[in-house]
C-alpha cells in the first residue's frame, strides 16, 4: 500500500511541501508516490530527501517515489 | 522611497565610471571608420588598436588573436561554431561541463554534446572530463567559474590533462565571471567573455589562439579577423577596454573586500533554518553567493526582496522564462526552489550587506508563515 499525492499542475515547491506534510503519516519503511509534471519536482524531491534523511527512489518523469526511513 | 541596493552583479554591471567617460569621449573622437585613411579614420584605428592591445594583455594573448563581438553570447556562438567547423572532419562530438552558461549549451546543442557532471559543490572532475574527450572530439568547453554558484573550475589542470591526452582537441573557456576579477588560467585554445560582467558595456570578446583550427561562422569580411561581422561599435569597445583596465586595477582590493562580505553572508544565511548555501566554500568567485530556502518559491523571494529594496536573481524555475529550474542547481543536486543568488559589485557597501542580512531571516520566516509551511 503506497500513498499517492496528486500534485499535477501545481508548481514547485508544492510537491515538496505536500510530501513533507504527508510523509509523517506513513509507517517507516513505507513509500509515498508524488505525481508532478513540474520539471523541478524530481530534483527538488531528491534534494529534500537528502536534507531530511529520507530515501528518494526515483521516478518516471511525472511520478516520483519516496520511502520513509526516519 | 525605499533605497535601491543592486545585488545582481553577475547578470551585468552598470558602466564603470571610467568606462562611461571613455564611452562618452568616443562619441566625439571614435565615431569614424577605422579602415579609412583620412585623419578621423586613422584616429579611430589608433583607438581600436589600443583597446585591442589593452584587452589582449589582460587575456595574455596577442592582439591579433582577439576579436570584439556584439555581446558575450555572440562571442560564445562564434567561438563554438568556428572551432567545431574548423574540426568538422572529426565529427561533431563536443564535451562540456553540466554547469555551462545557457549560451554555451545552446551552441553545443547544434553539435553532438556530452555533458560532464559536477559534485555537490558544483566542481567538475578533471579525470571525468578528460575521460570523455577523445582524439576525434571536436571541442571541449569549460566555464572558468560558475555564474550561478561561483565555484571556480580546474581550467589549468584540465588544459594540462587534455594537452597530454588529446593535444589536438581545442579547449574553449568561458571566462565571463572571471575577467576583471582574477587572472585567467592558462592553457585555453579559445576564450570568451562579456564586458557587461566587468562594467564595460555590451561587448563580447573572443580570443582564438594562433594555430587553433577555426572557420568563421560568418562570411569572412575584413573586420575582426573575419570572426565578427562588420564594424565594431568603437565607443562600446573603448569603454570595454577602459572598464577592464579599471576592474583589473581594483581587483585585488575588491577581491579581499567582497570575499569577506560574501563570507559573512554565507555564515549568516546558513543560520536560517532550512536554508542551504550552495557552491564551493573556498574555491569560489569573490563576489557571488547562492542559497536555497526550503518550501519557498524563488519568485516570491525576488519580488519581496525587491519591495524591500534589494535586487537579486534566482535560479528557480518560476523565475525563468522557460519555467525550467536552473540546470546548474539540478546538476549539483541542490534544492532549486526558493533559490536566491546575491552578487556584489564595487558599489556594494558593508552597510548594504548588513541591511540585507538584517531583513532576510524575518522575510523567510514571514513567507513560510504565509505559506503555512513553518515547522514542516
Amino acid at each position: 500500500m503506497t500513498l499517492t499525492l496528486d500534485c499535477l499542475g501545481r508548481p514547485c515547491p508544492v510537491p515538496v511541501i505536500e510530501l513533507a506534510r504527508a510523509l509523517p503519516g506513513v509507517e517507516v519503511g513505507q513509500t509515498v508516490t508524488v505525481l508532478s509534471d513540474d520539471p523541478a519536482a524530481g530534483p527538488d524531491l531528491a534534494a529534500w530527501c537528502r536534507m531530511r534523511g529520507q530515501a528518494f527512489e526515483g521516478g518516471t518523469g511525472s511520478s516520483w517515489t519516496v520511502r520513509r526511513l526516519v | 522611497m525605499t533605497p535601491r541596493t543592486f545585488l545582481d552583479a553577475a547578470s551585468g554591471l552598470p558602466f564603470h565610471p571610467r568606462a562611461r567617460e571613455a564611452f562618452l569621449a568616443a562619441l566625439d573622437d571614435g565615431w569614424a571608420d577605422p579602415a579609412r585613411l583620412y585623419s578621423s579614420g586613422r584616429s579611430a584605428r589608433q583607438l581600436l588598436d589600443g583597446a585591442r592591445a589593452s584587452v589582449a594583455s589582460v587575456l595574455a594573448c596577442r592582439p591579433e588573436e582577439l576579436a570584439f563581438t556584439a555581446n558575450g553570447a555572440s562571442a560564445v556562438y562564434a567561438g563554438i561554431r568556428g572551432a567545431a567547423a574548423g574540426r568538422a572532419r572529426m565529427g561533431t562530438h563536443v564535451v562540456h561541463s553540466a554547469i555551462e552558461h545557457s549560451a554555451v549549451l545552446h551552441a553545443c546543442a547544434e553539435l553532438t554534446p556530452e555533458a560532464v557532471g559536477v559534485d555537490s559543490t558544483g566542481m567538475v572532475s578533471v579525470d571525468d572530463f578528460a575521460a570523455r574527450v577523445h582524439s576525434d572530439t571536436a571541442l571541449a568547453c569549460l566555464i572558468a567559474a560558475s555564474h550561478e554558484v561561483g565555484t571556480v573550475q580546474p581550467v589549468a589542470e584540465l588544459a594540462l590533462a587534455l594537452n597530454a591526452a588529446c593535444p589536438e582537441v581545442p579547449l574553449l573557456v568561458d571566462a565571463s565571471q572571471v575577467l576583471g576579477r582574477a587572472p585567467v588560467a592558462s592553457g585555453w585554445s579559445l576564450l570568451v567573455g562579456s564586458a557587461r560582467q566587468w562594467g564595460g558595456g555590451p561587448v563580447g570578446v573572443l580570443a582564438v589562439r594562433a594555430g587553433v583550427r577555426f572557420r568563421s561562422p560568418w562570411p569572412e569580411d575584413e573586420h575582426e579577423g573575419g570572426r565578427a561581422p562588420g564594424l565594431v561599435d568603437l565607443p562600446a569597445v573603448l569603454a570595454a577596454a577602459v572598464g577592464l583596465e579599471a576592474a583589473v586595477a581594483e581587483s585585488s582590493a575588491q577581491d579581499a573586500r567582497l570575499r569577506a562580505l560574501v563570507d559573512r553572508i554565507r555564515e549568516q544565511v546558513a543560520l536560517i533554518p532550512d536554508v542551504e548555501v550552495v557552491g564551493h566554500p573556498s574555491l569560489r568567485l569573490p563576489h557571488l553567493v547562492t542559497f536555497s530556502c526550503l518550501y519557498l518559491d524563488g519568485e516570491s523571494l525576488v519580488r519581496e526582496l525587491d519591495a524591500l529594496g534589494f535586487e537579486v536573481s534566482s535560479g528557480s524555475s518560476c523565475t525563468s522564462s522557460t519555467l525550467e529550474p536552473s540546470h546548474v542547481l539540478v546538476a549539483m543536486g541542490a534544492l532549486t526552489h526558493g533559490n536566491v543568488r546575491v552578487s556584489l559589485s564595487r558599489d556594494t557597501t558593508t552597510e548594504d550587506v548588513d541591511r540585507f542580512l538584517a531583513v532576510l531571516p524575518g522575510l523567510v520566516a514571514r513567507l513560510r508563515d504565509e505559506a503555512g509551511v513553518s515547522g514542516l
